[in-house]
């Protein structure tokens, strides 16, 4: 599949696969994420469950202290 | 009338809220306050420090008084015909709504990232068609190409993103300075967009 990811096309070998995967895969392990999914805003409770396919736009923020 | 009239009278009706008053919604008020946007709600509830001055638009002589009376006065020092509201408090679901509403960009200027992730999530659910810039990593020194803006619809974050150690890498002048005026420009860029 490919998706927009942070605005750039990425392609996975996989036909569809969870948002935990997903930042499994592209080393997203930071502790403060905003996670939204064709716009709509994903609890990190559902992202182990939440199946992201071909075409969908997945954009993941990671939140940093200070300001 | 001339471009920068055009610009500032275009401005002076627009209300900017500015959640926190520390390195970025300190430096990012006055720019704003400068480019003749005429309304401002500013929320914070700490004091000025000694610590505060390597960054923060404050002054010596403010050390121990509130942050948002401390900026009000320096904002009105620049334009005295600015609408500062200084609201000396903490951000809560109880208070966000009656802060923000009638603003017409919200500027995200907290300092930890639990309080960024809070603000960001109320704001989607309460204010989905609002603009929120916020500013997420700008510890340091150096490395300037490592800043950037990443839009995901209405929500603009500015800053480098990178998780770094607070005791080894400080907050410096230059690079919050930085981010603060990124956050500035696309406020005025988004206020500025149906201008005639």
């Amino acid at each position: 599949m490919i998706i927009t990811l942070n605005n750039r096309k990425e392609t996975f070998s996989q036909q569809e696969m969870s948002i935990t995967r997903i930042m499994d895969q592209k080393s997203f392990h930071f502790k403060m994420l905003i996670v939204k999914l064709n716009g709509i805003l994903i609890p990190r409770e559902s992202w182990p469950l939440t199946v992201v396919r071909d075409g969908d736009r997945l954009d993941i923020i990671h939140l940093v202290s200070g300001g | 009338m001339t471009v920068i009239q055009n610009i500032t009278s275009h401005l002076s009706v627009k209300k900017a809220g500015i959640a926190g008053a520390g390195g970025l919604g300190s430096n990012v008020a006055a720019a704003l306050v400068r480019s003749g946007v005429g309304h401002i709600v500013i929320a914070d509830y700490d004091a000025v420090t000694e610590s505060n001055l390597n960054r923060q638009f404050y002054f010596e002589d403010q050390v121990g008084r509130l942050k948002v009376e401390a900026l009000r006065e320096n904002l009105l020092r620049i334009n005295s015909r600015t609408n500062v509201e200084a609201r000396s408090c903490k951000i809560t679901a109880r208070n966000a709504q009656s802060l923000f509403n009638s603003c017409d960009v919200v500027i995200e200027a907290l300092d930890s990232a639990k309080e960024k992730k809070w603000f960001a999530e109320w704001m989607i659910a309460h204010f989905p068609f609002k603009p929120l810039i916020m500013g997420s990593g700008m510890a340091g020194y150096g490395s300037p190409e490592t800043l950037r803006v990443q839009r995901s619809g209405n929500l603009y974050i500015c800053g480098d993103q990178k998780e770094t150690d607070e005791k080894l890498v400080p907050l410096l002048a230059p690079r919050v300075i930085m981010v603060a005026m990124m956050q500035a420009n696309l406020a005025l860029q988004l206020l500025l967009k149906e201008k005639p």
